[in-house]
């Protein structure tokens, strides 16, 4: 019985000595970093850098910040330790910062409402000063000129406008720079996503702001200005010299384009059917229809035809899908000869001033306007104080300029971007170093981002069915969990062919999209 | 003590699929020793399997055999573009156990229980595959009774009815990223046991001149259909509580069915070879689909199974009355397509090698000792029909590679 016992030992003895064994078996050998070195990673940026996500910093969602997957990779290949801002205050992960207007808790989808809001809940993010410098110098809400700017996380500067509460957080000190703090890292490897901001900022804000072309005092610029293409190209060839001062090699990131970012693509400049209007009824709509155009569609017509600007509105179809009212700030404005036209029509004096001051520069939207995400729940809605029948955005009201970033206004921001980018690309070429054309690889979202394991990513995110191919989070400007992984693995594939690196890639579809949570 | 032996009892429930798709090649001691080999063998109750038309030609009027397998399996998976590891290794025991009679001249009635099929596999939990598979184990027993005829001395015919009991246990997670709230990733069990089946045997062994033995067997297809299984769900986030509620589940699996033919040759009076054919009809395997009570909606998981071949040779020697060793050899075919490689099965072509003895203790009692060696070339292969939001074609893979090993042990009592 014993010899048997023995027996059975040796033969499980030596099956376990018979281990499956690949003929090259994947271990950190097999990867290495090429020309790079990883010892000191440094990322500088804003909120794309800093893992900002469903408009908000929190815990969790800046782990996956994609210089954190990064160097997750990196570590394989000699990669030393990566560092971010502590977010351990922000113990429920709600995101937001305490006390700050406008920093509002992470946006999440409530089941039982639908659309996206902030979490329940009351921020517990700080601005207690870690005065640390940290691997990931993101900080959301910079420009390039910020990364310079001396006081940028000075905490008295706050109430004034002139700091950045994250910068604030982690600031060495009350003079310190983003990119000194950056650069006491000693970094061997960078990577550098600024400038979105220069330009994003008056996008996103419908294009209240001023393009600033032509003012070479940055100093001057209001948060949503269009940053000027010579300061821009100078200030990044500063960021640049500097941070290959040490001999660090690094990659630089081009600035996306509007029309591949949702918040700008989501919602339709036609969205004004029959059916919309009688509320799911549309024989209701047609006839509500049919009265918009006999009471204010068609007299607004008649008086624009007079004046040669036939263009700008036409009758209202019952049948298709009709465009947005919205206000154009680069028309002429007609307010007083609108107002006139109407007294004479017989209007009261002063309901044809309200029109004519309403609808001075008012037009229908093509689909050259871009109309803001957050503008979809401002449709349908009353201005305040429009009397019936003006109580109704976009429909009876103009949509007003920070709602839509018009034809024209687009076409300042793609400007800006096109010479944006071309001063990243020659600044790169200059010093030698890889670009990630997330310009590119971003507007392949509008046909469709095509990841190795054959899953197809769109912009397209309010549809359910697309809960897990979804890559924007919730504010539709910045990637979700899943979409920065998409944005690493770019930036890996590029550091693979530009430095001849061998790093692992990173699967997107294994990371998480929106929080949604059946009651907020 | 206690735990040692709950560790061998889940070790005998489990079995472990090692052949092409979940089949387990692994029925009489014997006959494993040659290669598998005996559709046209007469050697001992385990014809029964093997073709149950020949137990007219055993030479004792009562025979059995009963046998096990300590059957270990390994695979390791690995991908180098994204630098993922995972491994499972699982241990199993399939049995058989034979018994014939001959009731007269012309007549014999017999018995056979085995596990033909059988497949279990437990990854490393949430692993990069686990949106297809976590772990899954399937069991199913044959009993088999059986008659066989002889029609005259060089001609006889069997069969018999099979009876199927079957289980099966699979978990997956629910897709590639859901998690619940404190981050564990959401997932989905099914269960089903107690499901019966029945199915059938038939063959012939015919002996055209002395020495040199044909066999033809077919065995048919069994479906196994599970019906109002447990669907459990779980570390689901809140929202999705009231979508996926525990529920039950309908699903068919193919035992498919298969064709064996051969031949054994004397080639003196000590020593036999034989050499056999086996065509399964995978076939039937075109598609897992679960269906489920409440309206969640079906998972539909393309398998596209496509018929396979088995190839073996074996050969016996007798020196003397207390010794008989044996050896053989086969090539196993992989019923898995190209982008249809599922980790649930993660089986590529296989090469077996096989010996065995038996010692006789006394004239009506033997003690069989078999081993098996199975080789797998290490194989890169995906599954490129996982099915996320309105894609159906997102591809998982990688390099697997499989080592299969089973030393068995059986007794033989005939008089």
């Amino acid at each position: 019985m014993k010899n048997k016992f023995i027996c059975l030992s040796v033969l499980a003895f030596m099956f376990a000595g018979c281990e499956p064994e690949f003929e090259n078996e994947v271990t950190n050998g097999s990867y290495n970093s090429g020309d790079a070195d990883f010892t000191s990673y440094v990322a500088i940026g804003n909120s794309l850098t800093a893992g900002y996500m469903d408009r908000s910093m929190s815990r969790v969602g800046q782990s996956y910040s994609f210089p954190n997957l990064l160097a997750q990779q990196f570590a394989v290949a000699g990669g030393g330790e990566f560092t971010q801002p502590s977010y351990e205050d922000d113990v429920d992960n709600l995101g937001g910062i305490a006390g700050l207007p406008g920093y509002n808790t992470r946006l999440i989808i409530d089941a039982s409402a639908g659309g996206p809001e902030p979490i329940a809940g009351t921020s517990t993010i700080t601005l207690a000063q870690q005065a640390t410098a940290y691997n990931n110098m993101g900080v959301p809400g910079a420009k390039s000129f910020h990364l310079l700017a001396a006081g940028y996380g000075n905490a008295a500067g706050l109430e004034f406008g002139l700091s950045n509460p994250y910068f604030v957080r982690h600031a060495t000190s009350a003079t310190a720079t983003v990119l000194g703090d950056a650069m006491s890292k000693n970094p061997t490897f960078f990577t550098n996503w600024i400038g979105s901001n220069d330009v994003l900022a008056f996008a996103t804000s419908g294009g209240v702001g001023v393009n600033q072309a032509g003012n070479f005092d940055p100093s001057t610029y209001g948060f949503n200005d269009i940053t000027d293409p010579n300061v821009f190209a100078s200030v990044y060839s500063g960021i640049t010299t500097t941070l290959t001062s040490g001999g660090a090699k690094g990659v630089v990131a081009t600035i996306p384009d509007v029309t591949s970012i949702p918040f700008f693509t989501t919602v339709p400049y036609n969205p004004i059917t029959a059916s919309l209007i009688g509320g799911g009824n549309a024989a209701v709509g047609q006839a509500a229809i049919t009265q918009l155009n006999t009471e204010l569609y068609g007299p607004m017509v008649q008086v624009l035809a007079a004046f040669g600007q036939s263009d700008r509105i036409s009758l209202l179809s019952t049948t298709r899908s009709n465009p947005l009212l919205i206000v154009d700030e680069s028309l002429t404005n007609l307010s007083a000869q609108i107002a006139a036209a109407l007294t004479q029509a017989g209007y009261p004096a002063a309901q044809a001033q309200f029109i004519g001051a309403v609808f001075g520069q008012a037009r229908q939207a093509t689909s050259n306007d871009l109309v803001l995400l957050s503008t979809r729940s401002v449709i349908g809605t009353a201005p305040a104080g429009a009397p019936a029948p003006f109580d109704a955005f976009g429909i009876t009201y103009p949509l007003q300029d920070e709602h839509v970033l018009t034809a024209d206004e687009a076409l300042m921001v793609a400007d800006a971007t096109v010479s944006f980018n071309q001063s990243i690309r020659a600044v790169a070429e200059a010093n030698d170093l890889a670009v990630a054309d997330m310009n590119a690889i971003l507007a392949k979202l509008v046909t469709g981002l095509r990841t190795e394991d054959g899953q197809l990513y769109t912009a397209d995110y309010f549809s359910l069915d697309n809960i897990s191919t979804v890559l924007f989070s919730l504010d539709g400007v910045h990637p979700n969990a899943r979409g920065y992984a998409v944005v690493a693995n770019e930036i890996l594939k590029v550091i693979n062919e530009f430095y001849n690196a061998k790093l692992p890639q990173i699967n997107a579809g294994n990371f998480p999209g929106a929080t949604i949570l059946p009651t907020n | 003590m206690r735990k040692l032996l709950s560790l061998t009892i889940a070790a005998l429930t489990a079995s472990s699929a090692f052949a092409g798709g979940y089949r387990v090649a692994l029925q009489g001691q014997k006959q494993l020793a040659m290669g598998h080999t005996g559709v046209a063998v007469v050697n001992s109750a385990e014809v029964l399997f093997f073709n149950p038309s020949g137990m007219a030609f055993l030479e004792d009027r009562f025979n059995v055999s009963v046998g096990a397998n300590a059957l270990f399996a390994r695979t390791k998976f690995q991908n180098e573009t994204y630098n993922w590891k995972a491994s499972t290794e699982n241990f199993g025991t399939p049995f058989s156990v034979y018994a014939s009679y001959r009731v007269n001249d012309w007549l014999s009635a017999g018995i056979a229980v085995y596990t033909p099929y059988g497949s279990s596999v437990e990854w490393d939990e949430d692993w990069d595959g686990s949106h297809l598979v976590n772990n899954i184990d399937l069991q199913a027993i044959y009993v088999q009774p059986s008659i066989s005829v002889k029609i005259s001395d060089k001609l006889s015919v069997g069969g018999g009815p099979i009876y199927v009991s079957g289980s099966v246990n699979f978990n997956r997670n629910l897709n590639r990223s859901l998690t619940n709230e404190a981050g564990e990733r959401s997932d989905l069990t099914i269960d089903a046991s107690g499901v019966t089946a029945w199915g059938w045997t038939a063959g012939f062994m015919f002996k055209p001149v002395d020495k040199l033995m044909l066999g033809f067997n077919y065995r048919s297809e069994i479906t196994m259909e599970a019906r109002d299984g447990d669907a459990t769900f779980n570390d689901l986030p809140a929202f999705a509580e009231g979508t996926y509620t525990n529920t039950t589940f309908n699903a068919d699996l193919p035992l498919p069915a298969e064709i064996s033919v051969g031949f054994s040759y004397e080639l003196t009076d000590k020593w036999l070879v034989a050499v056999d054919y086996n065509r399964a009809y995978w076939n039937a395997y075109e598609s897992l689909d679960v269906s489920f009570g409440n309206g969640t909606p079906t998972s539909v998981n393309p398998r596209n199974y496509k018929d396979a071949s088995t190839y073996r040779v074996g050969t016996q020697y007798i020196p003397n009355e207390k010794f008989a060793f044996r050896a053989g050899w086969y090539f196993d075919e992989s019923p898995v397509q190209d982008g249809y490689f599922a980790p649930e099965t993660p089986r590529n072509d296989s090469m077996g090698f096989t010996g065995g003895l038996t010692y006789q203790i006394n004239k009506k009692l033997g003690v069989d000792f078999s081993f098996l060696y199975l080789h797998f070339d290490e194989v890169d292969n995906s599954y490129d029909h996982y099915s996320e939001g309105t894609q159906h074609d997102v591809s998982f893979g990688g390099t697997y590679k499989n080592v299969v090993f089973s030393p068995g042990v059986g007794l033989t009592y005939s008089f």
